[in-house]
């Protein structure tokens, strides 16, 4: 898979700008602030409808634009694929599949499949747990679409869940030892459970895949320093197997033990939305332990795995690297080079152009202030 | 901006569910360039609506007497009772001619993030019509959705004790479309309500 045209409207610093893209590697080189995370950002949107780098649209569009327009052409298969997202912030966006209009912006979900390291990814190993939940979910819808419905049906029953348990809440801290209305609160433990056991399933599932390419991608990147491991951690403790209904079972009772902190604190406190993926760095957790070069190299190794995993599936993802070299010493540039080399499309981009390994580059382009030219 | 009655009118309009600033001043400047005996109908429909109509005081659907023409038909049974979340479910179904019980309008679905308790629902009611020992199946046709399915197990939770038959309707593929243009979800709800043919 390749994308071979990307077409900007009013997207970010950009007022119009199209790019011609080749398979391979590519190049995006400009100074600092000219926009080049700009384009890789569009192909995340166009790939996962969100931003890797803020949670709401408006960011998104231009200042002063209604509305931003994303238009990428998909070869697949030798087949190419139109998709085109218009972004409005505050309403839902709208979306084309090959010319025709679809039903839900959803609905383009699949036609590129991508997977991107970014700077901001060292929070995947340095920040919370919901960064690493979220990485998981991403991958996972990535892998088994069906997933972004569980997913989204879990959120909201947990959310309908807690705002139950906070008025009861609030009413019993007015009202003295009236507890409020609880008597729906099954209902939502019988959805909880039924949506987390789903989801839980799910999770357990990719990281027992994930893992042998965690080791493998961090082994590459640092060189055999230290052996790089991940591990589910479910607040329904020991070792699950992904066999939903025993999860089901797990997590009614889970809820029925914890019900009076739940009513005491007015929150859900159990599911997995409050579980983690452990990172480990030999014996040690990397949260806290590892230091910045092992950090970074950790969540660059996690980003390999996910899209070693895609192509061991028979996906083969477009592979897009922001700001990475420059990060790198020379012996760690050459061995990345190597593990990224096959990629169908790498697109990769820096400040200087120096920093990346000959062997990767194919096309170049120049980035400058509002547009992007071929230099060769 | 315009002035006077004709901008109040396009305030109005535009408070209205589904109806843009562009579309309030099309509609505005149609009504007033319309034949006014048009106009009247409209003016005494939007006052009548508010005068007639009330609530069934069986099934809270929406009527112009004491009980719906529903609730009145003698010839529709007793013994199967369909409980939705809105009067314009029940003219959906009605569109079916499928379903010849009687209805029960809840007013809306469970929503704690909206404050939507059962004590906000027409379900105590429910429960008063079913305590009459008439009714033998019970269909629950709330929303497909998070807030809908919730209600709807809530509602079993109650009845099925009470020794009626609780059902819930199916949910699937949409007749006469294609399984390849089917969403996933959609689709994988299909799968685990298959039934043996």
């Amino acid at each position: 898979m390749y994308v071979r045209r990307l077409e900007l409207v009013d997207f970010r610093s950009y007022p119009r700008v199209a790019v011609d893209l080749e398979p391979g590697g590519s190049v995006l080189v400009g100074p600092n602030g000219v926009g080049k995370t700009n384009l890789v950002e569009a192909l995340g949107y166009a790939a996962t409808l969100g931003s890797h780098r803020v949670a709401t649209d408006a960011p998104l569009v231009r200042a002063g634009a209604a509305s931003a327009v994303i238009r990428c052409a998909i070869v697949h298969d030798g087949r190419e694929l139109l998709v085109e997202l218009e972004i409005v912030p505050g309403k839902a966006n709208r979306a084309r599949l090959g010319r025709s209009p679809v039903r839900r912006a959803r609905d383009v979900l699949g036609a590129l499949r991508l997977v991107q390291f970014a700077p901001e990814d060292m929070e995947l190993v340095r920040g919370d747990p919901a960064e690493r939940r979220r990485y998981l979910d991403d991958l996972l819808v990535t892998r088994q679409p069906r997933f972004g419905g569980v997913r989204t049906d879990y959120d909201r029953v947990v959310k309908q869940r807690n705002a139950l348990l906070r008025t009861a809440y609030l009413s019993r801290k007015v009202g003295g030892s009236r507890g409020g209305d609880l008597s729906t609160l099954d209902v939502w433990d019988t959805h909880l459970a039924r949506h987390g056991a789903e989801l839980l399933a799910g999770r357990l599932e990719l990281v027992d895949a994930l893992a042998p390419h965690v080791a493998k991608a961090y082994d590459a990147v640092a060189a055999g320093k230290g052996a790089a491991g991940i591990a589910y951690r479910s607040g329904l403790g020991g070792a699950l197997t992904p066999d939903r209904p025993a999860l089901e079972a797990a997590l009614l009772a889970a809820l029925a033990e914890a019900r009076s902190g739940e009513i005491d604190r007015g929150v859900t406190l159990v599911g997995p939305h409050r579980d983690e993926l452990l990172l480990t760095l030999g014996p040690l957790p990397a949260k806290g332990y590892a230091s910045h070069g092992e950090s970074w190299s950790y969540a660059l190794a996690l980003r390999l795995a996910a899209y070693d995993l895609l192509r061991a599936d028979g996906i083969e993802p477009v592979l897009v690297l922001d700001d990475v070299f420059a990060e790198l010493d020379v012996g760690r540039r050459e061995r990345l080079a190597e593990l990224v080399g096959g990629a169908g499309q790498l697109l990769v981009t820096c400040a200087v152009a120096a920093d990346v390994p000959a062997g990767l580059v194919g096309a170049r382009y120049e980035v400058t202030e509002g547009d992007v030219r071929r230099a060769g | 901006m315009y002035e006077g009655a004709i901008q109040d009118l396009i305030d109005e309009l535009g408070r209205l569910p589904g109806v843009g600033p562009k579309s309030a001043q099309r509609i505005a400047f149609h009504v007033l360039s319309a034949d006014p005996a048009d106009v009247n109908r409209l003016a005494t429909a939007l006052r009548k609506v508010k005068d007639l109509v009330r609530f069934c005081t069986t099934c809270y659907n929406v009527a112009e007497s004491e009980q719906c023409r529903i609730c009145r038909d003698a010839r529709r049974s007793d013994e199967v009772l369909c409980v939705v979340e809105e009067p314009k479910d029940v003219v959906a179904i009605e569109r079916t001619g499928e379903f010849r019980g009687r209805y029960h309008v809840l007013g809306g679905a469970i929503n704690p993030l909206e404050g939507v308790g059962p004590d906000n629902l027409r379900i105590r009611e429910l429960m008063a019509r079913l305590g009459a020992g008439v009714t033998k199946e019970l269909i629950l046709a709330t929303d497909p959705n998070t807030e809908g399915e919730a209600t709807a197990t809530y509602l079993a939770l109650m009845v099925k004790p009470m020794g009626i038959q609780v059902t819930r309707l199916a949910s699937g593929l949409p007749v006469g479309g294609d399984l390849e243009y089917a969403d996933e979800i959609t689709l994988g709800r299909a799968f685990e309500g298959r039934r043996a043919i």
